[in-house]
């Protein structure tokens, strides 16, 4: 018990110095840390602890990747595709192609054709991009051939179609100036967006949840035939707007698009530019098509419909549609950011404004202080000088909770304090479970020194025993939680780490350091 | 100075004797608990029944909550729950899954965005999609029990199989009770109550594990004792720390209950519940069955055969 070797000592003040000296950047705020980082080396720069969201205010919103969507897209394709495959093979077929929940189907005029075309109708879907291997069940009954997108290759769209939509949003997302986002895939078909911060959230989900298929389509003439047109919503005023169903140029050729005014009415404008191909195309059909409206279709809506007064051939152009400066921006962060492959829904949103945050952080902190000043009174009328022992464990063993949530750059939330609140009443039943045992072993007769010796050897193995079963519990609540409650699992296993080395070795060290300078002749609990 | 002793010295309460009055007791409060969860059911938060919930606060002066009430039969999002809370300017709008999916959803929030207007502050918005929903449940579950598991697996390898059965049965005592309190009380369940009821599940082991160390302890020591007498000596050596432990955790959750905000006090509630009932447990559920499970039989067949040549188990880490 006396032997407590130097080293170790050393050791154990050096750890608590450390653990102190990084709590204080989170400590002084943004002010000061700012005047500690100037006058630190690069290598020592101040970390501050990092907030949640529900202390930070922000937003955390999990999309869900529309996968009716994707397949909606993908036999579209497939009905395109086959269509061209028939002309160019010189198929004949009665009636239309047809599409189908999963796929297409169509009858062949002659069933015969079928072997000729069949391994080229198995390419019509590849399983995975640059992949060998069919994504489609081709069946043939007699004539009728019935094309299948077989689930694999649906995964792997939906797949590729999550990662496409984690590049889209973050080009859209940091195109809002916010700072830190973080967007990432969540299981097979989700992506989480969190922005720290934000007051408008609206705008957010605005910028995040719009598709964005920018499209350039005739409007259509009186008497064009019914198939070739549709009948679109317009954002600008009420009614429909005939437009033709072919596309002349996409979204996708855009290279830029600001924000800007319109020169003659100071209406705010969205300036766009093309790249080659795509000025190419909008040139032509603006020559070919003087005097024509030219619908400018958003996600299915016509935004407007202007007519083209001549060819424009610069590879620019400029859209206008009655917009606020605000859906000037957006809209032009949106075309510079391209398009999602699909449509994304929301299925989890959770907001938190930055007043609730400093509100649940004053809270957290409150609640900390009195649990702490509650515990470290009862503590030292209990125990006297242990206590006292105690007590000092006890805060450096939150100021190594902290210290280790800095350095593992692990997440603060509102349940992960409540975690290190609880772990404050809990850290000292190690203290209590040695204090415990020396007096019992004291009671039963035994000398100071070998009450001490006896209490801590023997509190041990119980320590580490009721300490491993929670510890099991809050790993588990580590991989399964989520958010929040994730952060709650990171306190209490810290707790739990930290309590072994503060509780056991810290007050040792205390009471070994105490019995070799009082040489007391009487315990004093 | 004199210094403040919650327990005696020296105490020697038959705790064992109170068995045959705690378990059928215990028993009683565990069937009542299952049945209130069957015909009464936990006031579930959205994290599991799936929905929305806002939390606004009134930019001047007080939340009117009967308009916003009002809101419910204007907008038709169905149930609508409106609650002040914290000081009177706020108050929260709960609603449940709208016909239509996540898009309707959104929709509904943005009507109620509109019907407020500029008044309100909207300083939480949280919506949860029944797919999403179902998941919380199934992750929630399973981490209940997989944690129980594993926990029992660690009880199985350090000590004999008569504690592994005490320890569960007193665990799942404090789960089945939490869950009773949970459906008596109608706090919110939602993913931090599972966050409690995990804690709970680690407390009440803490607790068991402490008193089943002093019990191997003693068995080793005292051979010959019988099982009651020994186990009764047990818990009263660990009495003193058990009180101690659990006034230290009480005080640091009557702190969170107190002044740690609206989030978390259904959870710091159930903890509280959860200390005074795993701290029970542990003495009057636990250690009894060690009885009932016929340890000493095994005891004193064992220590003819070996004549305690053998200590029953290592206890060395």
């Amino acid at each position: 018990m006396l032997r407590f070797p130097l080293w170790k000592t050393i050791l154990t003040l050096a750890a608590t110095l450390i653990a102190i000296a990084i709590c204080v950047p989170s400590m002084i705020g943004p002010e000061n840390r700012a005047k500690l980082a100037a006058v630190l080396p690069s290598w020592l720069q101040p970390q501050s602890i990092v907030l949640g969201l529900d202390l930070q205010g922000g937003a955390h919103l999990l999309y869900e990747v529309d996968r009716a969507d994707v397949v909606k897209t993908m036999t579209q394709n497939l009905r395109d595709d086959l269509r061209r495959l028939l002309r160019e093979e010189k198929v004949g077929v009665s009636g239309g192609v047809g599409v189908t929940a999963r796929g297409v189907q169509v009858r062949l005029a002659d069933p015969k054709d079928f072997a000729r075309i069949q391994t080229k109708l198995s390419q019509l879907v590849p399983l995975a991009a640059n992949a060998p291997g069919s994504g489609l069940d081709v069946s043939n009954d007699d004539g009728l051939v019935r094309l299948t997108i077989t689930d694999a290759a649906i995964d792997n769209k939906v797949k590729r179609a999550v990662e496409q939509t984690i590049e889209v949003l973050n080009r859209r997302v940091n195109g809002l100036g916010t700072t830190e986002p973080n967007i990432q895939r969540q299981g097979a078909d989700r992506v989480l967006v969190e922005v720290p911060g934000l007051q408008d959230t609206n705008r957010l989900k605005e910028i995040v949840g719009t598709t964005a298929k920018l499209e350039f389509r005739l409007v259509g003439e009186p008497g064009a035939p019914p198939g070739d047109v549709e009948q679109l919503d317009q954002t600008d005023q009420p009614g429909k707007l005939p437009v033709e169903k072919q596309v002349m140029v996409e979204g996708e050729d855009l290279t830029d698009a600001q924000p800007g005014f319109d020169s003659r009415t100071n209406e705010p404008v969205v300036n766009f530019r093309f790249n080659i191909r795509g000025g190419q195309k909008f040139g032509q059909v603006t020559s070919a098509n003087v005097g024509r409206p030219f619908a400018i279709v958003l996600d299915n809506k016509v935004i407007s419909a202007p007519r083209i007064l001549g060819p424009i051939t610069g590879g620019s152009g400029q859209i206008s549609g009655r917009f606020t400066v605000e859906q000037a921006n957006n809209l032009s962060i949106l075309l510079r950011a391209g398009a999602l492959p699909a449509k994304l829904t929301i299925v989890e949103e959770r907001t938190v404004g930055p007043g609730l945050g400093q509100d649940s952080i004053d809270a957290g902190k409150r609640a900390a202080y009195w649990a702490a000043g509650l515990v470290v009174t009862y503590m030292l009328i209990t125990y006297g000088t242990f206590g006292v022992f105690a007590n000092l464990a006890l805060l450096i063993h939150i100021s190594m909770i902290f210290a280790m949530l800095v350095l593992l750059r692990a997440t603060l939330t509102l349940p992960g304090i409540a975690g290190i609140v609880l772990t404050i009443g809990m850290a000292v039943d190690s203290n209590v479970l040695i204090y415990e045992r020396i007096r019992e072993e004291s009671h039963a007769g035994r000398s100071i020194i070998s009450a001490l010796d006896a209490g801590f050897n023997r509190a041990f193995a119980t320590i580490v025993d009721s300490n491993v079963t929670m510890f099991v519990v809050a790993a588990i609540l580590y991989f399964l939680g989520s958010g929040p409650v994730r952060g709650f699992a990171v306190s209490l296993a810290l707790g739990i780490l930290t309590t072994i080395v503060t509780a056991v070795t810290m007050t040792r060290m205390m009471i070994a350091l105490w019995y070799k300078y009082r040489r007391p002749t009487k315990l004093p609990i | 100075m004199k210094l403040l002793r919650l327990a005696p010295e020296n105490t020697k309460f038959p705790f064992m004797r109170f068995r045959r009055v705690s378990y059928p007791f215990s028993a009683v409060l565990s069937i009542v608990s299952v049945l209130l969860f069957l015909f009464v059911g936990m006031n579930f938060g959205i994290d599991f029944s799936g929905g929305t919930l806002l939390e606004v606060q009134a930019k001047s002066g007080k939340a009117d909550l009967s308009y916003i009430r009002d809101l419910s039969e204007h907008l038709n999002l169905g149930d609508l729950e409106v609650q002040g809370f914290g000081t009177p300017a706020d108050a929260s709008i709960r609603f449940g899954m709208q016909p239509g999916g996540d898009a309707a959803q959104q929709v509904a929030v943005e009507k109620v965005r509109k019907a407020l207007g500029d008044a309100y502050e909207f300083r939480r918005v949280e919506t949860v999609g029944p797919r999403v929903s179902g998941e919380l449940v199934q992750q929630g579950t399973l981490g209940v029990v997989i944690s129980i598991f594993a926990v029992l697996a660690y009880l199985w390898f350090r000590f004999e199989w008569q504690f592994a059965i005490g320890a569960i049965i007193a665990t799942m005592h404090d789960l089945l009770l939490t869950v009773g309190f949970f459906s008596i009380t109608q706090l919110e369940f939602n993913t931090t109550s599972i966050a409690a009821i995990l804690t709970i599940v680690g407390y009440s082991l803490n607790e068991t594990v402490v008193v089943l160390d002093r019990i191997r302890e003693m068995m080793r020591k005292y051979k010959r004792m019988p099982t009651d007498q020994l186990i009764d000596m047990s818990v009263n050596a660990v009495l003193p720390r058990t009180l101690m432990t659990a006034t230290t955790v009480f005080l640091a959750l009557l702190s969170l209950v107190v002044f740690g905000g609206n989030v978390i006090r259904s959870f710091s509630l159930a903890m509280m519940w959860g200390i005074f009932v795993a701290t029970y447990s542990s003495i009057f559920i636990c250690s009894p069955t060690l009885i009932y499970l016929g340890l000493r039989n095994e005891r004193s067949a064992r220590d003819e055969t070996t004549a305690g040549a053998k200590p029953l188990s290592s206890g060395k880490l």
